[in-house]
């Protein structure tokens, strides 16, 4: 039985409809990754199974009850961590920890285990608005984990925090995960989402058009792929045109050219920079990341195509430009 | 409800308010400085009433207090609160919105009892005789601290953490003022007396002057108005409060 259960979910906020027939589940001892662009319908999603707001249509299920009509009970056994920090700014971590331990009717003594495993020993006592971002997101963390619950909902956990702050928080995650919790991932950082997650939910527009592993994801389809660097705003339609493969910027100076890694498209593309005085820099061949196949996954979606597997028939805009046609 | 679950939330929140600053200020240290100040510095127009300045604000900067605390610094704490999403993640938690507002009532008492004793003492100190009336002052500030605290909980709940801020405090000027708590209700406009009368902040001020001060007798009428808007005014909060931030 899935620890948490989405099944043709649709939320609508009076004539807009956020979420769209949106299905998954995410079973014990499994992290998925909810990923979208902002405004994909994420946080509605993340709102019905968190229990704040009720579904228009479709059914949400945690530890097979229902977030809204069995709260108290559903609230007992999952830990949160809001997008937001949330946090009263005059408190102290070990009293929230303490407060927290006191709600979730655990042994205050995990209040202190928990400041330990989140690196707060030295804060202990400060006051939360002295806090750091990345110290005020290990203290949600740590809030989230207090009572050990089954089910964890995380947005956005390393937002904000250091290098070192994200290795505790992803160890700390995926040791709750060989513990047996389920865990939703909500994340705008796909580096930080394939670091973590065994297997992705893609949400665009409301819907999802993509679900599977990292590696699945990555595979196939969309072939290994060109990374390059140049002046930003070149004629991407033109390059698209010569070399025979899509090209995308996906942000400004950064190029990917949709292909398979091989030595003539590398050459043909060079050469269609040499011929324009173009200095290319940092080409990468035959690497898989996330972000581009994200940005194909949306950018199938945008132009109508089949996404990879396909879900639905979306329609979408994003940011970046998008010329040519994937292979 | 837990009763494990509401103590630690009322620990929390009473640590919180003794911590703030600006809490103590209006809570504690402004009525102690209006009491002191206008029973020995004698600007305020309160030689209609006879008698020394102190019998007159005593019982008036009582009810001042309770006002401070169950409307204006609820109405604050509470908005913050919520503009900050603490609320929020407060309702993913197993506190129940029953245990979360018994707390906050716990502690506006547990505050309203400290206020009290203090600006019982310091009247005493410059003056002023409360006999064994009392006790109807602490009646009339439990049935009014419901009232107030529903006005403070719809402001909290409808509004964005500052505007919160600057209505409870506006609120908080324009019924120090108008209330009879430091100026006595003779000396305003008689056409805006009957009005003002049926303001919960002057219902209190009359029961307290009325039951330690200088007014003889006491009538049914603000124990009423209390009363309507101890019905009322938690309703109307039930109905508009929104727990989560204002966007």
């Amino acid at each position: 039985m899935p620890a948490i259960s989405v099944e043709n979910l649709v939320v609508a906020y009076g004539a807009h409809t956020a979420v769209h027939d949106v299905s998954f589940t995410v079973s014990p001892g499994e992290i998925v990754g909810l990923l979208g662009v902002n405004g994909a319908g994420k946080t509605s999603t993340v709102e019905v199974i968190e229990g704040y707001r009720r579904p228009t249509a479709g059914q949400v299920r945690v530890l097979d009850l229902d977030p809204v009509a069995d709260h108290g009970s559903v609230a007992a056994r999952m830990g949160v961590l809001l997008q937001e920090d949330a946090l009263y700014p005059g408190a102290r971590p070990e009293e929230l920890l303490r407060l927290f331990a006191h709600l979730y009717d655990t042994e205050p003594g995990e209040a202190d285990t928990l400041i330990e495993a989140v690196k707060l020993t030295d804060s202990r006592h400060t006051a939360v608005r002295k806090l750091s971002g990345g110290e005020k997101r290990r203290l949600g963390l740590a809030l989230a984990l207090i009572g050990s619950p089954p089910v964890l909902i995380l947005d956005e956990p390393t937002s904000g925090v250091d290098v070192a702050g994200r290795r505790i928080i992803r160890d700390l995650v995926k040791a709750r995960r060989e513990a047996g919790t389920a865990v939703l991932l909500t994340t705008h950082e796909l580096d930080e989402a394939q670091r973590m997650a065994d297997r992705l939910v893609i949400i665009h527009e409301g819907r999802v058009i993509a679900e599977g592993s990292v590696e699945e994801l990555t595979a196939g389809r969309i072939g290994s792929g060109i990374r390059f660097q140049a002046p930003p705003g070149l004629q991407i339609s033109e390059l698209a045109t010569t070399i025979g493969v899509a090209v995308t910027e996906p942000e400004p100076g950064s190029y990917f050219v949709a292909g398979e890694a091989n030595p003539e498209l590398v050459a043909r593309i060079t050469v269609w920079m040499a011929e324009r005085g173009v200095m290319v820099g940092d080409l990468r061949a035959g690497r898989h990341h996330l972000e581009d196949v994200f940005l194909m996954i949306t950018d199938q979606a945008e132009t109508g195509e089949t996404p990879n597997p396909p879900r639905s028939s979306p329609r979408s805009r994003r940011s970046g430009r998008s010329e040519g046609t994937p292979t | 409800m837990s009763l494990r679950r509401w103590r630690a939330q009322t620990r929390m929140e009473l640590a919180l308010v003794s911590r703030n600053g600006e809490s103590l200020l209006l809570t504690l240290a402004l009525p102690v400085m209006i009491l002191v100040f206008f029973s020995v510095v004698d600007v305020l127009p309160t030689g209609s009433i006879g008698g020394d300045p102190v019998d007159f604000l005593a019982p008036g900067v009582l009810a001042l207090a309770v006002m401070s605390s169950a409307l204006v610094n609820l109405a604050i704490g509470t908005g913050f609160d919520r503009q900050y999403g603490v609320l929020k993640r407060l309702g993913a938690t197993p506190l129940t919105r029953l245990e979360l507002l018994a707390a906050k009532v716990a502690v506006v008492l547990i505050v309203e009892a400290v206020q009290l004793t203090i600006l019982v003492l310091v009247g005493v100190a410059l003056g002023w005789s409360p006999g064994t009336g009392l006790i109807l002052v602490v009646l009339g500030s439990l049935l009014a601290t419901v009232g107030f605290a529903g006005i403070g909980l719809t402001l909290a709940g409808t509004l964005p953490g500052l505007v919160a801020l600057a209505a409870a405090n506006g609120l908080y000027f324009v019924l120090l003022l108008s209330s009879g708590m430091i100026i006595p209700l003779d000396e305003l406009p008689d056409s805006a007396r009957p009005l003002l009368r049926l303001l919960p902040s002057t219902a209190l001020a009359d029961i307290a002057h009325g039951a330690v001060g200088v007014n003889s007798g006491l009538g049914a009428r603000p124990w009423l108005v209390l009363l309507v808007w101890g019905l009322v005014a938690p309703l109307v909060a039930a109905r508009l409060f929104t727990w989560e931030p204002a966007r």
